[in-house]
């Protein structure tokens, strides 16, 4: 009974907050954080209390085939723990960073609207569905993007808004191939009858989906429009785009569609394969070249999100842990590092690396947290970054691919290389910086802080006594493949 | 079939023209193209012969009817296309206030 | 008042007569959308289309002292938060969000098909009030002649 929640919560409050516009914008910041608090509850209880069972939701009491069904399952608590931490601190982080920008109602109602289609992608079963609340989710951050009102912003969100567009009419040609095949729109049923149909229908379905999710999830020849969107939004915008959105978009359901309705044809496996790869190493190559500290760390995010295409590629047990290990720690250090980032932006004024300095004195929990969260993405031990890409390349090699691996290894040393040149030029530089007030307040720091810790918190993931209830149950959903079917359409624990 | 294909040249044309065009209106435009081909393809999936369209009024024999469900579809898609397109013509004019221009290389600051 | 805005005399003459039609066909529209083909998004495009004749015919400013955009701001929030309101209350009488709880009445009735109608009636507000909005407010940038 608790998944219609996660669609609910974050709309009503929403239409709420706009409902309540004009009056004062403490309104909508106590009710947008309320709401971030109370999903962040509910997705930790349903982790802790779903014992990794197969939970249905059908809306209006349609049965499955016909009408519109939610479903919950080990790998969808575990997308949603990470959507909502990361959404918690963001709203946290924003109370105080929005109002140096324009603060009003609008940011706070379209973190909502953004949230939703974030939630609703990952529990909802129905392909169309999918593709709706993709939508809400891709609107959302379009405005939100060029929420600063800037040339650039707006440049970065037009592009933004003709890349996304495209891949979504892609998206939704696949929709419509596979409903003209199966006749069917519930991912369940129309894994139980695509085995049926011609193979060559497989074969384009998931060919236009790799097409449409990939540049959601911007992988390397679909990259161009992350680097500008993601450094032009507000920096808890960023954190949210970059830390969630391309996950929750583009890796959650290339893993859902491609594993558990199209049963991991080989042929896609070895797509993912290369594309990780070589997102890793142009990712990190165009991301070492660059003084802008927030467009280093959008490229970044296209050099990790190859870790975790590379990672589905292998196929394995082991990869597809790593991979699912990779896309939280991924959205942990990567949000803590873009609200650094925001963080400096305010009290510097400048996003530019050669200009900052001295910052461990002035801005001193931004300065410590953002080390732990470079150690962090660099893979040093014992920060969580280090287990995840350790896993990724161990099964790697165990899978008979070298090549990958040392492609792998080479990606994580360029990482600590540009890290290195980071925290040398921004953090510890010696320029002397005058700043007349301290513009971070504690909820900034607090936000930071409460992710730094989960950059040392997570890595005790790996620990097999704590791995077996919470990683486990996630890549035994992905890696049994099509027992999705069954286990949806069991009807056993329908509720 | 040859309407299959006539649909696929369709969405082709849009994607030409999305990633050609340098005029931000045509861009947009093209983006609408790929829309409609994309909902034309639906409402020809949902296609049956000899059969007629799916609404129940007073008085009416019930015959083969088309599949209703990809009508449905297109509507939200629909719905979803002028979201995107309102979208896309905000972001358009607010573009052509700061750059006094829709061509889009003149649209260049942010690089890298 | 503003003479100088807007189109002619005959234009607003006869937009001033039938943009009540239009109105009325929208609001058709919305309440037949279970009996025939339209319902709440086809009605509310038609309810703006009829103010955007207005705008068009009679200018900007006219439209902003008849019509308070303000209000049809919280009109439209009003509408969209009953949507899951209603939806929210499926879930307390019959257990299902969006599921009917109302009587379903006997075919080709007005008053009939449980919760479709208040939907509709709710969607065709929010569509017609945001669709304006979205107009309004594109018209409402000054664009200088670029070179």
């Amino acid at each position: 009974m608790i998944l219609p929640y996660y669609i609910i919560i974050p709309l009503l409050t929403a239409f709420i907050i706009s409902l309540i516009a004009g009056k004062k914008d403490i309104y909508a910041i106590w009710l947008s954080f309320i709401a971030t608090t109370a999903l962040l509850i509910l997705s930790i209880y349903s982790l802790l209390t779903s014992k990794h069972e197969t939970i249905t939701y059908t809306m209006s009491g349609w049965k499955i085939p016909f009408g519109i069904v939610l479903v919950q399952d080990a790998l969808t608590s575990f997308t949603l723990v990470t959507v909502n931490i990361i959404a918690f601190t963001a709203i946290l982080f924003s109370i105080n960073y929005i109002r140096y920008l324009s603060s009003d109602w609008k940011y706070y109602a379209l973190f909502m609207l953004l949230l939703t289609g974030m939630n609703g992608v990952v529990v909802t079963g129905d392909l169309f569905n999918l593709y709706v609340l993709m939508e809400i989710a891709l609107f959302a951050a379009f405005a939100l993007v060029a929420y600063g009102s800037r040339a650039e912003e707006f440049e970065a969100a037009f592009k933004y808004a003709v890349m996304g567009s495209i891949s979504s009419f892609m998206i939704l040609l696949g929709i419509a191939v596979t409903y003209s095949a199966t006749s069917y729109l519930t991912m369940a049923k129309v894994a139980e009858v695509l085995p049926l149909v011609d193979k060559k229908v497989v074969f384009w379905v998931g060919a236009l989906f790799i097409a449409g999710f990939s540049l959601k999830a911007a992988s390397i020849p679909f990259h161009s429009w992350l680097p500008d969107a993601h450094s032009s939004a507000p920096a808890p915008i960023s954190a949210m785009l970059s830390g969630v959105l391309i996950k929750a978009l583009g890796i959650y359901v290339l893993l859902r569609i491609f594993y558990n309705v199209l049963d991991a044809p080989e042929i896609f496996l070895k797509a993912f394969l290369v594309l990780g790869t070589i997102s890793i190493l142009i990712g990190v190559f165009l991301a070492i070249g660059q003084w802008d500290f927030k467009r280093l760390l959008a490229y970044h995010s296209i050099s990790q999100i190859g870790y975790i295409l590379l990672g589905i590629g292998i196929g394995t047990p082991l990869g597809i842990l790593g991979a699912v290990f990779h896309l939280l720690n991924h959205a942990i250090f990567k949000g803590l590092l873009f609200l650094n980032s925001g963080a400096v932006e305010i009290a510097l004024g400048t996003r530019d690396l050669r200009k900052m300095g001295n910052l461990s004195k002035i801005l001193p929990v931004t300065s410590q947290t953002s080390l732990i969260a470079s150690l962090s993405i660099s893979g040093i031990p014992p920060f969580n970054g280090f287990f995840s890409k350790l896993i990724i390349i161990i099964a790697a090699i165990e899978a008979n691919l070298p090549w990958y691996a040392f492609f792998g290894i080479i990606g994580s040393l360029l990482t600590l290389a540009s890290f290195m040149k980071v925290q040398r030029y921004g953090f510890k530089a010696e320029n002397v910086i005058e700043v007349a007030s301290n513009k971070i307040d504690w909820r900034m720091n607090l936000a930071m802080i409460l992710l730094a810790a989960l950059c040392i918190l997570t890595s005790m993931m790996v620990i097999p006594g704590i791995r077996e209830v919470t990683l486990d149950p996630v890549v035994s959903v992905v890696a049994n493949k099509t027992e999705y079917i069954k286990l949806v359409l069991g009807g056993l624990n329908e509720n | 079939m040859i309407v299959y294909i006539l649909c696929f040249v369709l969405f082709l044309v849009g994607i030409y023209g999305a990633i050609t065009k340098r005029d931000l209106i045509k861009i947009i435009l093209s983006i609408s193209i790929l829309g409609y081909s994309v909902n034309l393809l639906f409402i020809l999936f949902a296609y049956r012969s000899e059969s007629i369209y799916p609404i129940l009024s007073k008085g009416k024999e019930i015959l083969p009817m088309v599949d209703p469900l990809p009508q449905a579809l297109v509507l939200t898609s629909i719905v979803i296309e002028l979201g995107t397109t309102a979208m896309l013509v905000a972001l358009a004019v607010r573009l052509f206030e700061k750059y006094k221009t829709f061509d889009i290389t003149q649209i260049r600051r942010l690089k890298g | 008042m503003h003479k100088h805005e807007g189109m002619t005399l005959i234009v607003k003459t006869v937009t001033r007569i039938s943009v009540w039609m239009i109105l009325l066909y929208g609001t058709y529209i919305v309440f037949h959308g279970h009996l025939s083909p339209g319902g709440g998004f086809a009605g509310g495009v038609i309810i703006a289309l009829a103010l955007l004749n207005v705008l068009l015919a009679y200018g900007r400013n006219f439209v902003t002292e008849w019509l308070s955009i303000k209000f049809l701001h919280g009109l439209e929030s009003l509408a969209a938060s009953f949507f899951v309101i209603i939806g929210i209350l499926g879930m307390v009488y019959v257990g299902y969000f969006l599921g009917n709880y109302l009587s379903k009445g006997e075919l080709f009735n007005l008053l009939s098909a449980g919760t479709i109608l208040p939907l509709n009636i709710v969607i065709g507000i929010k569509v017609g009030t945001s669709l304006f909005i979205v107009i309004w407010f594109l018209s409402e940038l000054k664009i200088d002649k670029g070179e």
